[in-house]
C-alpha cells in the first residue's frame, strides 16, 4: 500500500475534518487524555498503585482553590489518601485499555464469523446469524453482569481482583461479536456479487484468500464506524461493571471503580471523589461517540444500520 | 402463518433450555446445599446419607431432569437468606421493577416520539440541532452517573426529593404493591426513572428521527404531497405510522435492556427491586436466589423477543410468514 501524506491530504476524509470544529476538537481531546493517560507512569506524581506510598492521614482533601487544600494534591485525594490526579491518570488508561482489547477481541471473532458466515452462505449462514439474533437480544451488560458475579461468587473475591481485567476484557469482548459479524456478513453480501469477486475465483483462489484479502479490505469503512461506538460502549459497560463491584478492585481503579468509590463520599459533601472521574469518563466518552458519528457521516456505510 | 409461529415457539423454548441447562451448572457449581441445610457440624457419614437422600450423588443429567420437573411446577428452590422459595422471594421484588420500568417508559414515550418526529419534519431547526446534541451527550452519560448526578442535586444540594427507597405504596389486584398511585411514592420513583429513561431516550429519538426521515422520502410520501393532501395527513397518518414498524422491533430489545439497566439504576437508589435484590444475592452466594433470577429474567427476555417478532410478522406485510425472510 503506497501511503504518503500527499495522498492523506487529498483525501476527503482529511477535507471533511479540518472543515469539521467538533471531529477537531474531539480528536485533539481525545489523543491527549490516550497521550496522558500512557504517560501516567511518568508524569504522574504519585504511584496509586503502591499501597505504601499513600497515608490515610491525607484522606479526603479537597481539589486545590477550594478551602482546606493541600499544596501536594493538584486535585485533592480519596478517602484513603490517595493523590486523585494521579488516580484518574491511571484510572483512564485501564478504562482505555479495556475498551480496546475487548473491541480488539470482539473484531477478531465478528469478523471472522462474519465473513464466514456471509461467504458461504446457506445453513450454517442462517444458524450462525440466529445465534447472533438471540446473543444480541441478551443485552452484553446483562450477560457481562450475570458471567462476573457468577465467576465471583464461584473463586471468591479475592482471586477475583486478580483476574478481573482479564474476564472483564473477555466478557465484553465475547458478548458483542454480533456486532461485528452481522456488519461484515451484509458487506460480503453486498460484495460477493460484484464482478472483481467473480474474477479471482475464476483465477482459482482459495476461497480464505479471496475472503481476505479482496473481500475483507472492501468492508473497512463500515468496520471503521462501528468500531468506535464499540469502544466506547466496551468503556461505559465496564465502567457500569466496576461501579457495581464486579469490575476492577479499587486497589487497581478504572474510572468506574473510582466513581462507586466516591459515591459513599458525596452524601458527606466530598463531591470531587465521584464528579472527577465523572468527569472525565464522560468526556472520554463523549468525543469518541463524536468522532464516530462524524465518521458515519464522512465514510456514509449504506450498508451499516 | 402457523408455521412461523411454530417455529418462533420452539426457537424460544430451546433457548429456554440452553438457559436452565446454564443455571442447572451454576447451581451445581456455587456452594454446597448440604451445609446450608445441616451447618458444619454433622459427621460425614450422615452427611453422605443425606446427600444420596437428597439425590446430590445421581448422574449430572438426572439431577439436571429433576431441576428442570421442579421448574416447571415453579419450585426453583428455597432460598438460603430468607428461608422462603426463591420465587416467591423474587416475585415480591418484581412489581417494584416494574413500576421503574412502566415509569421509565412514560418519560420516554412522552419525549421521544414529538422530538424524533419534529427532527425529522424540521432538520434544520435549531431545535431539533439541540436535541440531537443532547442525544450524543445522553448517549455519552453512563445511567449510572445520570443517577449520582440527579441525587446530588436534588436530594443531596436542594434536598427536595428522597434518594432512596419506594415511599408509600398500594397494593392493586391483592398482589402487586405499586409506588405510582401514591404521592409519595411518585416522588421517590421520579428521580430513578428518570435516570433509566436517559439511556434509552436519547437512542429512540434518533431512532425515530432516522426511520421518518427515511420514510418521508419515498415515493408515496411524495405521491402523496402531490395529490395535494394536507400537510399533518402526510406527516402524522402516512409517515409516522411507517415509522412505526422498526420502532416496534427495536422498543421490544430495549424492554429487556431497560431489565439490565435497571440493575444498575437499583444499585444507586437502593430500590427494592428485583438487580438490587440479585446484587444482594450475589454477595451472599445465595445460590438459588441466583439460579431463579436467571430463569426469571431469562423467561422476560425470550417472552418479550418472541412477543415482538410476532408481532411484527403479524404486522408487516412484506415479511414472507412461510420461512425466513429473504
Amino acid at each position: 500500500m503506497n501511503f504518503s501524506l500527499e495522498r492523506m491530504r487529498r483525501s476527503p476524509v482529511y477535507y471533511s475534518f479540518i472543515n469539521n470544529k467538533v471531529a477537531m476538537v474531539s480528536a485533539a481531546i481525545l489523543s491527549t487524555l490516550l497521550l496522558v493517560s500512557i504517560l501516567a507512569p511518568f508524569i504522574a506524581p504519585y504511584d496509586p498503585w503502591d499501597q505504601t506510598a499513600f497515608d490515610i492521614m491525607d484522606s479526603e482533601y479537597p481539589p486545590i482553590g477550594s478551602s482546606g487544600a493541600d499544596d501536594r494534591f493538584l486535585l485533592g485525594t480519596d478517602d484513603m489518601g490517595r493523590d486523585m490526579l494521579s488516580t484518574i491518570l491511571y484510572g483512564t488508561g485501564i478504562s482505555i485499555a479495556i475498551g480496546i482489547f475487548a473491541t480488539i477481541l470482539q473484531a477478531f471473532m465478528g469478523i471472522s464469523i462474519g465473513l464466514v458466515s456471509g461467504y458461504f452462505g446457506s445453513r450454517l449462514d442462517s444458524f450462525l446469524m440466529r445465534i447472533a439474533d438471540i446473543q444480541l437480544s441478551f443485552t452484553t451488560l446483562m450477560v457481562a453482569i450475570i458471567i462476573l458475579a457468577v465467576f465471583q461468587a464461584a473463586v471468591g473475591l479475592n482471586s477475583y481482583e486478580r483476574y478481573a481485567l482479564l474476564m472483564i476484557v473477555l466478557v465484553i469482548g465475547i458478548a458483542e461479536w454480533p456486532q461485528y459479524a452481522r456488519t461484515v456478513r451484509a458487506c460480503v453480501l453486498a460484495e460477493k456479487k460484484k464482478e472483481y469477486v467473480d474474477a479471482v475465483r475464476v483465477i482459482g483462489l482459495r476461497p480464505m484468500r479471496i475472503l481476505y484479502r479482496h473481500i475483507l479490505p472492501n468492508t473497512f469503512s463500515p468496520l471503521l464506524v462501528i468500531s468506535t461506538v464499540q469502544v466506547a460502549n466496551a468503556i461505559i459497560t465496564e465502567a457500569g461493571l466496576s461501579f457495581l463491584g464486579l469490575g476492577m478492585p479499587i486497589t487497581k481503579p478504572s474510572l468506574g471503580s473510582l466513581i462507586r468509590n466516591g459515591f459513599d463520599y458525596i452524601f458527606s459533601g466530598s463531591w470531587w471523589i465521584t464528579f472527577l472521574p465523572a468527569l472525565v469518563l464522560i468526556v472520554l466518552i463523549l468525543t469518541i461517540n463524536l468522532l464516530g458519528d462524524w465518521l458515519r457521516d464522512v465514510l456514509n456505510p449504506k450498508i451499516y444500520k | 402463518m402457523f408455521a412461523f409461529l411454530l417455529r418462533r415457539f420452539g426457537q424460544a423454548v430451546i433457548v429456554m433450555l440452553v438457559i436452565s441447562l446454564l443455571s442447572f451448572s451454576i447451581q451445581d457449581q456455587l456452594g454446597d446445599p448440604l451445609r446450608e441445610l445441616v451447618g458444619q457440624s454433622v459427621s460425614e457419614e450422615i452427611r453422605e446419607q443425606l446427600r444420596d437422600k437428597m439425590g446430590l450423588n445421581d448422574p449430572y443429567l438426572v439431577q439436571y431432569w429433576r431441576f428442570l420437573k421442579n421448574a416447571l411446577q415453579g419450585d426453583l428452590g428455597t432460598s438460603y437468606f430468607f428461608k422462603r422459595p426463591a420465587l416467591d422471594v423474587i416475585l415480591d421484588k418484581l412489581p417494584a421493577t416494574i413500576d421503574l420500568v412502566i415509569a421509565a417508559t412514560f418519560w420516554i414515550l412522552l419525549f421521544s416520539i414529538p422530538v424524533g418526529i419534529f427532527a425529522a419534519i424540521h432538520p434544520d431547526h435549531w431545535f431539533s440541532k439541540l436535541a440531537l446534541s443532547l442525544s450524543i451527550l445522553g448517549i455519552s452519560i453512563p445511567v449510572f452517573l445520570t443517577a449520582i448526578f440527579l441525587i446530588y442535586l436534588f436530594a443531596v444540594e436542594l434536598g427536595w426529593l428522597p434518594s432512596y427507597g419506594r415511599g408509600d405504596t398500594i397494593t392493586l389486584f391483592s398482589t402487586w404493591k405499586t409506588s405510582l398511585l401514591t404521592l409519595d411514592g411518585l416522588s421517590h420513583i421520579l428521580l430513578p426513572s428518570i435516570s433509566l429513561a436517559s439511556v434509552i431516550l436519547p437512542l429512540f429519538v434518533r431512532l425515530i428521527r432516522s426511520e421518518m426521515m427515511e420514510v418521508l422520502e419515498s415515493e408515496y410520501i411524495r405521491f402523496a404531497w402531490a395529490k395535494g393532501l394536507r400537510r399533518r395527513r402526510i406527516w402524522f397518518l402516512h409517515s409516522f405510522k411507517n415509522t412505526l414498524l422498526p420502532v416496534i422491533t427495536v422498543g421490544g430489545v430495549q424492554i429487556g435492556i431497560m431489565v439490565a439497566y435497571t440493575i444498575l439504576t437499583e444499585t444507586v437508589f437502593q430500590w427494592p427491586g428485583m438487580g438490587f435484590m440479585f446484587l444482594e444475592a450475589i454477595n451472599r452466594v445465595d445460590t438459588p436466589l441466583i439460579v431463579a433470577y436467571l430463569i426469571v429474567v431469562g423467561l422476560i427476555f425470550v417472552v418479550t423477543n418472541t412477543v415482538v417478532d410476532i408481532i411484527y410478522g403479524l404486522v408487516n406485510p412484506t415479511v414472507t410468514l412461510v420461512g425466513r425472510p429473504t
